[in-house]
């Protein structure tokens, strides 16, 4: 589940929307459970029973993360080695066979241009990946730099920062990167992630913030800093290691979002150009052929939206494995 | 209360600014030049070219174009675009076509999200409660613009039931792209139905209510229900300036002449005064709809004091 737009820190999020605190009964349920599970599952868990073992374990179990791990591991294996799906060149067209429907000799058809079709979707599938971790390592660069400044100095650096971002979110991520690439006189991999970044680093942001503001004033951190550890070692070993879990739930999710904004951005025409192979540019030399081709839309469409949903569901898994609260 | 709002307004005044100066920076400084692009094909001569520089100010320093810019928009003035034709024009006659797209996709946000998330929050874990679940992930999952084009494949070719271009049949044509531009939300406000009351449902006033013997409809329908919808309320409120600004998709794939697309053919034409003026007027919306949401959260929810 996830909403770009849904940012300010007072909107309520799933789990703590009454603003208490969780019911200790559940609480010491679900531990008393994960106890009782931690000694089925032999003596020697017992030791290393971590939050992330306890996640690991729980993750096995639960079919939604299933499903997104099968599909991940396809659409990356296909992003890396397209190769390996088909061995017919995408870019091997004839024009006498074009728009072609679906047959046992091409499985999707051919394209406007005569094209397989199953090969170009097949490797439509690399930029789209490559846009999404790009602009997801971009976005949280600039995310726990800017949250890390903003909760550790507080004061009117973190106003400063805070008015900074609540500017960004008066450009929904769509709208704000349509009008940057549209005035880039070209556009490629590189281009369309930076702009994704530039309009999307701000819940990052906000996620690494409150997360340092939760526990800069924590015993171990003073002791740390105490001790005479510098700024960055107290924030680099003993605050940031708190944001992982939240990070890494937000970070599955959104690469989902930024792949559907590529997309997107892409069939509006302002985003990859040709002659690079990706989904949006299929889709959009598609548009008009609703009607008479309509496999045309739907492999990539398909293809692109298995690929969202294998994120959300990963996402979707570790958000519940990892806070036990939303159990 | 009127200390808070007052504080709110002063702080939204620097970021309508910021976001403001961000557009414009972005359509007027970066590369591109938009005589050219009004040229077309044919070289415009020299003389021309410095005129209407002149006229659009484009020799000046970026920071003094805003200045004119913003000094014009004070007076209700927002340019005109290359044809001489006034930007507000565009805007007035395409608010209201943006505003119904709008209002239709909160509609079915508000009755089909809050049902669904409802039905799935009383019964958790129930088949109809997975059934919301796997929807809405699936909903979440698919792109805007791909659901566009199932909606039009299935309700406007296979079984041509709605309109799905244009909107010559009045609010019937609006049917269709409102349910797609309000797909997003309303997944996201089941879910958040769902998470509210099935939390809510879990508190000691629910089973003081259920102890003493009310109906079941009573203890959900006037006790919980009421403190499960503040957050949802407060989502929908919150969302319409967002709706807005997504329209830009929605009204491009179903060719709805509203403020969207107006962005979206302007952008592509390099028509700086439109997307400036549109844009800034999205910013403004998303702004003060979260404004609103604010101030609604405080009176809806008595814990909450601001001053």
């Amino acid at each position: 589940m996830t909403d770009q737009r849904a940012g300010t820190e007072r909107r309520p999020t799933e789990g703590q929307v009454t603003g208490r605190p969780p019911e200790a009964t559940d609480r010491a349920e679900g531990w008393a459970a994960t106890t009782l599970e931690a000694k089925a599952a032999g003596s020697e868990d017992i030791g290393e029973a971590s939050l992330w073992s306890d996640a690991w374990r729980s993750l096995r179990k639960n079919p939604f993360f299933l499903v997104g791990a099968v599909l991940l591991t396809v659409f990356l294996l296909m992003a890396a080695f397209p190769t390996l799906f088909t061995r017919t060149d995408p870019r091997d067209c004839d024009l006498s066979r074009s728009a072609d429907g679906p047959s046992a000799g091409a499985w999707f058809g051919y394209d406007v241009q005569g094209c397989d079709y199953y090969a170009n979707v097949v490797h439509g599938a690399q930029v789209s990946v490559s846009i999404g971790f790009l602009a997801m390592l971009g976005t949280l660069l600039i995310g726990v730099v800017i949250g890390s400044l903003a909760g550790y100095y507080g004061g009117w650096i973190d106003s400063l920062l805070a008015r900074l971002a609540d500017i960004f979110y008066g450009l929904p991520l769509i709208l704000g990167a349509f009008i940057l690439l549209s005035v880039l006189p070209d556009r490629g991999v590189l281009e369309v992630a930076l702009a994704l970044v530039v309009f999307g680093w701000m819940t990052a942001m906000r996620l690494v913030r409150s997360t340092v503001v939760s526990v800069k004033e924590a015993d171990y951190v003073q002791a740390a800093r105490a001790l005479g550890g510098s700024t960055g070692r107290v924030l680099t070993r003993h605050i940031l290691p708190n944001a992982v879990a939240p990070v890494l739930v937000y970070s599955t999710i959104y690469v989902g979002t930024l792949i559907a904004a590529e997309a997107t951005l892409t069939f509006l025409g302002i985003g990859l150009q040709l002659p690079e192979i990706s989904w949006g540019l299929q889709i959009n030399s598609a548009q008009n052929r609703l009607r008479d081709a309509a496999h045309l839309i739907f492999f990539p469409s398909a293809f692109l939206s298995l690929t969202v949903l294998s994120f959300i569901l990963i996402g979707d898994a570790l958000r519940d494995a990892l806070d036990p609260k939303l159990r | 209360m009127g200390r808070y709002i007052a504080r709110r307004l002063l702080l939204t005044i620097p970021v309508l600014i910021g976001a403001s100066f961000l557009i414009f920076a972005m359509v007027y400084a970066l590369p591109g030049d938009p005589i050219r692009a009004l040229a077309g094909d044919r070289p415009l001569s020299e003389a021309v070219q410095a005129q209407l520089r002149a006229e659009y100010n484009l020799d000046d320093p970026l920071w003094l174009q805003y200045v004119k810019y913003v000094g014009g928009l004070l007076q209700g003035d927002f340019g005109t675009d290359f044809s001489g034709r006034a930007v507000l024009d565009t805007i007035e006659q395409r608010l209201p076509v943006t505003a119904k797209l709008a209002a239709v996709a909160v509609f079915f946000e508000a009755v089909i999200g809050l049902v669904a998330g409802i039905l799935a929050g009383i019964r958790r874990g129930s088949f109809f409660d997975n059934l919301v679940l796997v929807t809405t992930t699936l909903i979440v999952s698919i792109p805007v613009f791909v659901l566009g084009f199932v909606a039009q494949y299935l309700f406007g070719l296979r079984f041509p039931i709605f309109p799905t271009s244009g909107i010559n049949e009045g609010l019937y044509s609006y049917l269709l792209p409102g349910l797609v531009l309000a797909s997003l939300s309303l997944a996201y406000v089941a879910r958040l139905t769902r998470t509210s009351l099935a939390e809510n449902l879990r508190q000691d006033y629910v089973r003081t209510a259920r102890a003493k013997g009310l109906k079941p409809s009573v203890v959900v329908g006037k006790h919980t229900l009421r403190n499960s919808l503040i957050p949802v309320v407060t989502y929908i409120g919150a969302d319409v300036g967002s709706l807005m600004a997504g329209a830009i998709v929605t009204e491009t794939i179903f060719n709805i002449p509203g403020l969207g697309r107006a962005v979206y053919d302007s952008v592509l034409r390099q028509e700086g005064a439109v997307v400036v003026g549109i844009v800034t007027l999205f910013v403004f919306f998303y702004i003060f709809f979260n404004l609103v949401v604010d101030v609604l959260y405080a009176l809806l929810d008595p814990r909450i004091r601001y001053d």
